[in-house]
C-alpha cells in the first residue's frame, strides 16, 4: 500500500512533522519576524507602516518631542511598563500564596479524593476567561454583591469604589491564572518521599523546620514553573486590565492592543511586543538553567 | 503515605498531635480556595436568572433574558460563526498534532527532535497579545483578507499545541509491544497502523479534539484582533454586550457557554481517566 510514502525513515519522520512546521512556521514564526521589522518602521496615520527604516518606536518608548520639537524624557510608558511588572509580580506572589498550601494539602489525600480536587482546579481554567472576569464586576463593582449587603447593614455608607482601581486588577489576574499556580506545584509534591519528612522531625527539625527546609526546597521546580506559568500570561493580559481597570489603568498587554485598535500606531505597538517577548525568553533561559541545576543536584545525589 | 501518617498521629498528653507534615487550618484554607475559585461561577449562573433589567439589582426569578438571548440576531450569527471556527480548527489542528505526535513518540531519536518538540508547543510559550498582534500584521503584510479564513488559520495554528499533548501523552503510555506482536504476526505497515495503532490511540485523539474544540470556541484576544467586521464570535460579541452596559442578557449567554465548556471538559475527563486504566494492563 504505502508505495506513496517515502521509503527512508528519515524521509517519513519529516514528511509526519511537515504539516506542523508548514503551519506553525507560516502562522506563528514568520509573522514574529515580520513584527520584529514592523517595530522598526514608520507608522502610517491611517494604520499599518510606510515602508521606512526608523527607531522612533523604540525612541518613543522613553521621550517624546516638546513643544520645541526636542527629545524630552517621557516617564508615561516606562510607567505603565513598570506597573504591568508589579501588578504581575503581586498576583503571582498572591496565587503562590494562595495556591501552595492547597497543593500541599491536595498531596495529603487519599489518592481517588486527589483526582477530584485536581478536576474541580481544572474546571475554571477551561472555561471562558472573558466570563470568568466579567462575573467580578458584578462582584466588585458599585451596588455589587459585596457592596449590598454592607450598606444594607450599615456597615459602610458609601460605595467601596473597588473597581477600576490596581487591586481590582490584581484580584482579576491571581484568579484567572491561580490553577497555572496549583497544577505544577501538585506535581512536584506528588513525588515527595514523606519519608523525608519523618526523618527531618526525627532529627529535630520543628514543624516550620520541617516545611521550610524540607518540603519547600524539594517541590522548589514546581513553585518555579507555576510563577512562571502565572507571570507571564499576567504581563500580556488585556481582558483583567480592560475589564477591572475600566481601561485607564493600562497594562502591558492592553497598551499593545490600543495601539492597533484605536492608537493606530502599528511600530509602537509592534515594539511593544518586542519588549513581552524578550521577557519571556529571558524568563524561559532563567526557567532552563534552574532545571538544568535542578538536574545536576538530582543527579549528583 | 497513609499508613506511616496513621502510625505517627498517636494521642499526647490527651491533646491531639498532629502527624509530621499535617499542618492545621489546611483544610479550611482549602475551602476558602474553593470558594473564591467558584463563587464567581455562581453569582453569574444566579444573576442570569435575574428578571430585572440591570444586571446587580435582583428583580425576581425570571429566564426571559435566556429567551431573549436566544432570539438576538447578533448572538445566533456569533454562535454559528464559534461553531464553524471550533469545528474546522478542530479538525485540522487535531489531524496535524497526531501525525506530528505519531513521529515524535514513535519516530526513534533524530535529529531535530528537540527544535520539532519546541516548534510544536511554540504557541503555548508566546503571550496570546504577542500572537495576535504578529498574525494581524502579518496577514495585513501579504494582503490577506478571508474573512472567518483569518480566525481559522490563526485558531489552528494555536490549538495545535493543545491538540498535540494528550495524544503524545497516550502513545507515550501505550505499550509497544501490541505494534511488534502484529508485526509478527505479518500484519503490513498500514494495517499495523490500522487496526493496532489508530484504536489504542483513539481516546488521545478525542481528547486532544476536546481540548483544541474548547481552547478555540473561549479564544477571546485572537479573535477580537484578527477578525474582522463579519467575523464576530461569542467571546467577542459578549465582550461588545459588556461594553454596551451590563444587563443580565449576557449572564444568560454566559452562563450558556459556561455549561457547554464544562460539559466539555467534563467528557474529556472521564475519556482521558478511561483510557488511563484502558493502557495498564
Amino acid at each position: 500500500m504505502n508505495a506513496w510514502l517515502p521509503k527512508s525513515v528519515a524521509g517519513r519522520r519529516w514528511l509526519g512533522l511537515a504539516p506542523s512546521y508548514f503551519v506553525i512556521g507560516i502562522f506563528m514564526l514568520a509573522p514574529m519576524v515580520i513584527m520584529a521589522v514592523f517595530s522598526f518602521l514608520e507608522p502610517n496615520p491611517y494604520g499599518g507602516v510606510k515602508p521606512e527604516g526608523s527607531m522612533a518606536a523604540y525612541v518613543k518608548l522613553f521621550f517624546e518631542y516638546d513643544l520645541e520639537d526636542k527629545l524630552v524624557f517621557n516617564p508615561g510608558y516606562i510607567n505603565i511598563i513598570f506597573r504591568s511588572f508589579q501588578l504581575s509580580l503581586g498576583a503571582t506572589l498572591a496565587c503562590l500564596a494562595f495556591g501552595f498550601p492547597v497543593a500541599y494539602y491536595i498531596t495529603l489525600q487519599p489518592e481517588n479524593k486527589r483526582n477530584f480536587y485536581i478536576f474541580l482546579i481544572t474546571i475554571p481554567f477551561w472555561t471562558n476567561l472573558l466570563i470568568r472576569t466579567f462575573a467580578w464586576i458584578i462582584i466588585l463593582g458599585r451596588g455589587g454583591v459585596i457592596e449590598t449587603p454592607l450598606l444594607a447593614a450599615g456597615i459602610i455608607e458609601d460605595s467601596l469604589r473597588m473597581m477600576y482601581t490596581d487591586g481590582a486588577i490584581a484580584i482579576g489576574l491571581t484568579y484567572s491564572y491561580l490553577p497555572l499556580m496549583v497544577l505544577p506545584i501538585y506535581a512536584s509534591l506528588e513525588k515527595l518521599d514523606f519519608r523525608l519528612l519523618e526523618a527531618a522531625s526525627d532529627l529535630y527539625a520543628s514543624r516550620l523546620e520541617v516545611m521550610t527546609r524540607v518540603v519547600i526546597p524539594l517541590c522548589k521546580p514546581g513553585i518555579i514553573a507555576g510563577s512562571i506559568l502565572v507571570f507571564i500570561p499576567c504581563l500580556g493580559a488585556f481582558i483583567a486590565p480592560n475589564l477591572l481597570g475600566g481601561g485607564k489603568k493600562l497594562m502591558l498587554g492592553s497598551l499593545v492592543q490600543f495601539q492597533f485598535a484605536s492608537a493606530r500606531n502599528w511600530p509602537f505597538g509592534a515594539a511593544l511586543s518586542m519588549l513581552l517577548l524578550a521577557v519571556v525568553v529571558v524568563v524561559l533561559i532563567f526557567y532552563a538553567r534552574a532545571a538544568k541545576k535542578q538536574a545536576a543536584i538530582a543527579g549528583g545525589s | 503515605m497513609s499508613d506511616q501518617e496513621h502510625a505517627l498521629s498517636a494521642p499526647n498528653k490527651g491533646k491531639k498531635v498532629l502527624p509530621v507534615g499535617h499542618y492545621r487550618g489546611l483544610g479550611a484554607w482549602t475551602v476558602f480556595f474553593f470558594v473564591f475559585l467558584y463563587l464567581p461561577i455562581v453569582v453569574l449562573v444566579f444573576y442570569s436568572f435575574n428578571a430585572n433589567r440591570t444586571v446587580m439589582s435582583w428583580g425576581g426569578f425570571g429566564i426571559e433574558w435566556y429567551l431573549k438571548a436566544f432570539e438576538n440576531d447578533g448572538i445566533q450569527k456569533a454562535v454559528w460563526n464559534t461553531l464553524i471556527v471550533a469545528t474546522v480548527s478542530t479538525i485540522f489542528s487535531t489531524a496535524i498534532a497526531t501525525i506530528g505526535a505519531l513521529v515524535l513518540a514513535r519516530g526513534g531519536n533524530f535529529r531535530g527532535k528537540t527544535i520539532s518538540l519546541g516548534l510544536i508547543t511554540l504557541p503555548l510559550m508566546v503571550p496570546e497579545i504577542v500572537t495576535a498582534v504578529a498574525v494581524l500584521i502579518f496577514f495585513s503584510a501579504i494582503g490577506m483578507n478571508w474573512g472567518l479564513g483569518n480566525v481559522i488559520i490563526a485558531h489552528i495554528t494555536f490549538c495545535i499545541p493543545f491538540a498535540f499533548m494528550p495524544i503524545r501523552a497516550r502513545l507515550e503510555g501505550m505499550d509497544t509491544s501490541y505494534e511488534q506482536a502484529a508485526r509478527d504476526l505479518y500484519a503490513s505497515e498500514w494495517e499495523t497502523f490500522r487496526f493496532v495503532t489508530a484504536p489504542l490511540l483513539m481516546p488521545g485523539i478525542v481528547a486532544g479534539a476536546m481540548l483544541a474544540f474548547v481552547i478555540s470556541m473561549d479564544d477571546f484576544i485572537i479573535t477580537l484582533m484578527v477578525g474582522g467586521a463579519g467575523s464576530t464570535t461569542l467571546p467577542v460579541y459578549i465582550y461588545s454586550m459588556i461594553r454596551r452596559g451590563l444587563t443580565p442578557e449576557i449572564n444568560a449567554v454566559c452562563t450558556v457557554l459556561l455549561f457547554v465548556s464544562v460539559a466539555i471538559v467534563t467528557a474529556y475527563w472521564v475519556v482521558s481517566k478511561k483510557s488511563q486504566t484502558d493502557t495498564v494492563h
